[in-house]
Formats: structure tokens, C-alpha cells, sequence
């Protein structure tokens, strides 16, 4: 898709995410600078009217950030914050969207992967909310964005010091498949009893002969709290390890959020003898040829063939675009 | 070691490991336990008896670290010789004692176990929490503690609801025991198992408590299961203790008309 592209519709004030009777189309419009107050100089940046800046009130947003300095200053720490209803159901992102939306200024460009993917439902319609929302600019190119909301993928591409990457977390307890009760896992953060974080690795190995366990892979965040990482996959954990970019979590049914600042140390749980070990493929990316990233895997037929392809589709793109650039 | 300092060592007073001074909890008047004073020593087995809300499971619960007295003191002598009181150490301090040092057997094994992993990983568990980070440490010491259960080694991988309630309830034992504690706490481990299985359990117990030097507190309605493990008892009635003394003692001569209750009333086959 293209990737500067801001969607919005005629009508101001309609419902996000309705359809409006007479035209189902999106399309760029050039509304005056009243109905755009918060357009950033950059981009013909056309937004909603009669919503805040960014869809939640200023006092939600302060509650947030207040959270997440807390959440900052204390790594891997789950700040309770007071979740408020998003205009899509839980489960879809609520989370990540209310953290995007508290940190987001007129002037970030905003990137949203699914699945690695810049043009899944779920990426495409959060990404046209804050650009209808806030007026934000909006790009699927890595390097060019500020914020990155993310759900499953850290991207290839390297993230520098002037990015937050937010992530939709599911379940941000990770504890929780072995200790139900909130009371009792919260004090065992308190506490520092980990133990049975490593029952469910002894479990994978007993049973696979191997830590099977691949995506939402637990880690020790600076060397206190231990943290679910979202679902990500593991191939992601080393990624987190000193990364020069802010990361925050925000889980919207279970109304928490935590961080990792930038440069903190992220360890993957493991054993001695069984250490953390990332996936790997024999094959490459069918579209770019690379064997770095990580790779989906397609089945092509009713034969059950298959090809594998970058997971990231930004990170494919550009190694396919600068392939065409050395061609020409 | 010559014989002297040996004889020096053995008459040094034993110091006791556990001691509880004026316990009390009361739910309402008579119920719950108040006034419980004793010590137990190392290697000691001190069996309560008494009948249903005599205050039996509030006292292990007390003793235990589970709720907070109302007033009372409970000691424990820790492993470097320091005495550490139960209610007025951190919780951090009081888990870990609970995870190393003590361990808990629960009536139902269910409440005791983790039902959702596998055998092993039940008894490799608080090697885990102890910071064992080597998976074939912990597998051996999963074999080594089922066959000291007389559980089949080959059922490592099985969850423990496949396995019978004795099984159940002797694979609890080895989860307490892999941290090598000094001091158990039982409320009827007996409780909702047939007569032949009691034995067997019985008899495992009563070897391994030997054999590892153990201080027990056990509860139990059971006077047969009383007589086989406990050194010393304890017999309670409406909160208070009525009677303690050596076991044989108490239920040959029982001096409390309570305890004689409790002692005629066992069937004789």
C-alpha cells in the first residue's frame, strides 16, 4: 500500500470507524485549518472534529503518563493504570492504542505492525485511528517512524535511540499460568519468587526434550522483574537486550502497563544445560532471500508444499527495493 | 573426636528447635486455640489429637506461618543456629523458611500439589525456587525422591492426577522433602485413604522421619496414626490443650477424663 497515504472521510464527525451512507470511500481530503487544529506541518494531515486529540482526554492521557514514568523508572514493573473503553473490542489492541495515544505528539510519525505486517486488518485500522484521530503522519517504513505499535514483531530493521516501540499485551502476568490468584503473584513479584517461572521450562523439556515454548518467552528485565514480553516471538527476546529504543507494554483488559527503558538488560529464562536458543530455518525468504529474519511459513497448495517469507513486510521491501536499485 | 569431647558434646543441652509460647487465636469464646506453649526438639515428633473444631487445624496454621496470631510467640531455630520468631520476621523470610527449612503437607494432596504439571516438575520445584538452574540435576533428583517414595521412576512425565490418592499423597511427601527440611508439618495425611494404603504410608512416613532426622508436627483424629509416628501428644478440647505428655503415656494412662473419652472410644477389633 502506499505508504503516505492519510485516509479520512468527508463527513466531520462521524462515528470512527462507521460507514457513512453515501460514499463507503476513504479519501484524501483538504479540510481548513479549524477542522484540523492539531495537523502537523509535514503531511495534508486531515483529521476528525469534535474528538480530543488522539481520542482520549487530556486527564486520561496524564493518568497514563503518570503510569508510565512509574513503569519507566521501575523496569518490567506492572503499573495499574484506570483502562478506559477504545472503540474496537479487547483483545484487538486496546491497550497499546490508549499508551500510543497518551505519548503521541502532533508531530510523531506513527507505524502499526500485526504479525509483522503493515497491511493486516488490525495494523491498518489502528493506524488510520490516530491518523484520523490526532492528524498524525503515518508510515509503514521503520527508520521513518517515531512511535511503533506493535503486537507480535520487534521489526528487523534496527531501532534507534528516538523511537518507543508500544506494544499489545494479551495476558501481562507471567506467573499467571501457574498462580491464578492476583494477590498471591503480586507478592511474589514482591518478593522475588521466581522459582516457579523455570516449572514451566522443566515442563517444556520433560515433555518436547526441548524448551518448546516459542513466542511470550519470559524474561528477567534488569536483572529483578520478570516479565512477559507480549507474544512476541523468542527470535524478538535478544532484541529487547539493550535496545537503544523505549519499549512499553500496555494491556488493556487487565488494565496494566509496564517498560523497558532504553539500554536495560533483558535475560531469557533457561537452564544450564538446556540454554535459551532462538528459532532458526534452513530456508530463505521466498520474496528477498533473507536468512536473518524471522520467516512465516505459507503453505501454497492443496499438496502441502510450502514457502517461507520474511515475517516483517517493511524489512522484505526495502531488501527487495534496494535489490531492484543494484539491479538498475 | 575422643570419647570425652564426645560424651562433653552429648550432655550439652540439646536446644529445642521450634518453641511456642502462649498461642493464641480465638475465632469466639472456645474457638479456635489459646495458651499452647511448647518446645519441640530435633528429630522430635509431636502428634496433636483432639475431636473436629478442637482447634487443631488453627494451631497448625499458626505454627505454620499461615495467619497471625492474636497474641504468642512462635521461635524457630534456623539452620545457623539463630532463633528466628515467625511472626516478626519479613514475609520474604518467613517464604523462604517455608520453601527450605519446613515444609507442609496438606490433608488433600490436591491443595498441596500442582496439579497441572508433571510429577517432576512438582518435585523439582522448590529446588527451582532455591535457584537450581540445571535440568538434569533436577530430573535426578525427581527419579531419586520417587523411588524413595515408592513411586515408579518411569512415571516422572505423568500429571498427578493419573495417579491414585495415596500415590498422590506420597509424591506431596517427596515435594517437601527434596529441599531436605528439618521440620514437617502434617494435618492428617492419612485423612481419605483406605486402611492398607495407611499402612504403607504410615510405615514410608515413619522411615523417612528416621532416616532423615526430621521434626514433625502432626495432626490427626487418628489415634492409631498417632501411636505409630508420635514421640509426644498433645490432646486438645475447645481450643485449649487438656493434656501432653509421652505418647505411650497418654494413651495407656490418660489422666484427663477427656483424653479417657478420647482413648475408650477407639475400637477395638
Amino acid at each position: 500500500m502506499n505508504t503516505n497515504e492519510i485516509y479520512t472521510r468527508s463527513e466531520p464527525a462521524s462515528v470512527v470507524g462507521g460507514r457513512s451512507a453515501g460514499s463507503g470511500m476513504y479519501d484524501v481530503v483538504h479540510e481548513d485549518a479549524e477542522h484540523r487544529p492539531y495537523a502537523n506541518q509535514a503531511g495534508a494531515v486531515a483529521c476528525e472534529v469534535g474528538y480530543n486529540f488522539a481520542y482520549l482526554d487530556e486527564q486520561t492521557k496524564r493518568m497514563i503518563r503518570r503510569g508510565l514514568l512509574k513503569a519507566v523508572a521501575v523496569p518490567g514493573y506492572q503499573v495499574p493504570f484506570g483502562g478506559r473503553e477504545m472503540p474496537l473490542p479487547y483483545g484487538w489492541g486496546t491497550g497499546g492504542m490508549q499508551l500510543t495515544a497518551a505519548i503521541l505528539g502532533a508531530d510523531d510519525v506513527l507505524k502499526v505492525i500485526d504479525q509483522g505486517a503493515d497491511d493486516t486488518t488490525n495494523a491498518v485500522s489502528i493506524r488510520r485511528f490516530f491518523a484520523r484521530t490526532a492528524g498524525v503522519k503515518t508510515t509503514t517504513r521503520t527508520p521513518e517512524a517515531t512511535v511503533i505499535q506493535t503486537r507480535h514483531r520487534i521489526p528487523e530493521t534496527p531501532l534507534t535511540n528516538d523511537q518507543i516501540m508500544v506494544y499489545q499485551v494479551p495476558i501481562p502476568e507471567p506467573l499467571r499460568f501457574i498462580e491464578p490468584s492476583e494477590t498471591e503473584t503480586r507478592t511474589m513479584h514482591a518478593l522475588e519468587d521466581y522459582g516457579v517461572m523455570h516449572v514451566k521450562l522443566y515442563e517444556d523439556i520433560a515433555t518436547f526434550g526441548h524448551i518448546a515454548t516459542s513466542y511470550a518467552y519470559p524474561v528477567t528485565v534488569d536483572e529483578r522483574y520478570v516479565m512477559d514480553p507480549s507474544p512476541i516471538p523468542k527470535f524478538d527476546n535478544p532484541k529487547l537486550h539493550m535496545s537503544p529504543a523505549l519499549m512499553l507494554f500496555g494491556a488493556g483488559r487487565e488494565k496494566r502497563l509496564y517498560a523497558v527503558p532504553p539500554f536495560t538488560r533483558v535475560v531469557s529464562l533457561d537452564f544450564d544445560d538446556h540454554p535459551f536458543a532462538i528459532q532458526s530455518w534452513d530456508e530463505c525468504c521466498a520474496f528477498c532471500g533473507s536468512r536473518e529474519s524471522y520467516l512465516d511459513e505459507l503453505i501454497i497448495d492443496d499438496a502441502g508444499s510450502k514457502r517461507f517469507v520474511c515475517s516483517d513486510t517493511d524489512y522484505c521491501m526495502q531488501r527487495r527495493d534496494a535489490e531492484e536499485e543494484g539491479a538498475q | 573426636m575422643s570419647a570425652a569431647e564426645k560424651l562433653q558434646l552429648h550432655n550439652e543441652p540439646v536446644q529445642p528447635l521450634f518453641s511456642v509460647r502462649d498461642l493464641t487465636l480465638l475465632y469466639g469464646p472456645e474457638k479456635g486455640c489459646q495458651g499452647v506453649s511448647f518446645d519441640l526438639y530435633p528429630g522430635e515428633v509431636l502428634g496433636i489429637v483432639g475431636e473436629s473444631g478442637s482447634g487443631k487445624s488453627t494451631l497448625l496454621s499458626l505454627l505454620s506461618g499461615r495467619c497471625p496470631p492474636d497474641r504468642g510467640t512462635v521461635s524457630y531455630r534456623n539452620s545457623d543456629g539463630r532463633l528466628v520468631d515467625l511472626y516478626s520476621a519479613s514475609e520474604a523470610q518467613r517464604r523462604t523458611l517455608l520453601r527450605t527449612e519446613w515444609g507442609f503437607v496438606e490433608q488433600n494432596p490436591r491443595d498441596g500439589l500442582r496439579m497441572g504439571v508433571s510429577a517432576g516438575a512438582n518435585i523439582g520445584e522448590r529446588l527451582m525456587a532455591q535457584g537450581v538452574r540445571h535440568y538434569g540435576e533436577l530430573r535426578a533428583a525427581g527419579i531419586d525422591w520417587l523411588s524413595q517414595v515408592e513411586i515408579d521412576p518411569l512415571r516422572i512425565d505423568d500429571l498427578p492426577r493419573t495417579f491414585s490418592g495415596g500415590m498422590q499423597q506420597r509424591l506431596q511427601i517427596a515435594r517437601n522433602l527434596v529441599s531436605s527440611p528439618r521440620l514437617i508439618f502434617m494435618d492428617e495425611p492419612t485423612g481419605g485413604l483406605d486402611v492398607s494404603v495407611q499402612a504403607r504410608l504410615l510405615d514410608l512416613l515413619r522411615g523417612l522421619v528416621r532416616e532423615l532426622d526430621l521434626a514433625v508436627v502432626i495432626v490427626t483424629h487418628d489415634l492409631a496414626v498417632a501411636r505409630l509416628l508420635a514421640d509426644r501428644l498433645m490432646v486438645m478440647r475447645r481450643s485449649h490443650v487438656v493434656e501432653a505428655g509421652l505418647t505411650d503415656q497418654i494413651l495407656d494412662d490418660p489422666q484427663h477424663p477427656y483424653s479417657q473419652l478420647l482413648v475408650s472410644s477407639v475400637l477395638q477389633p
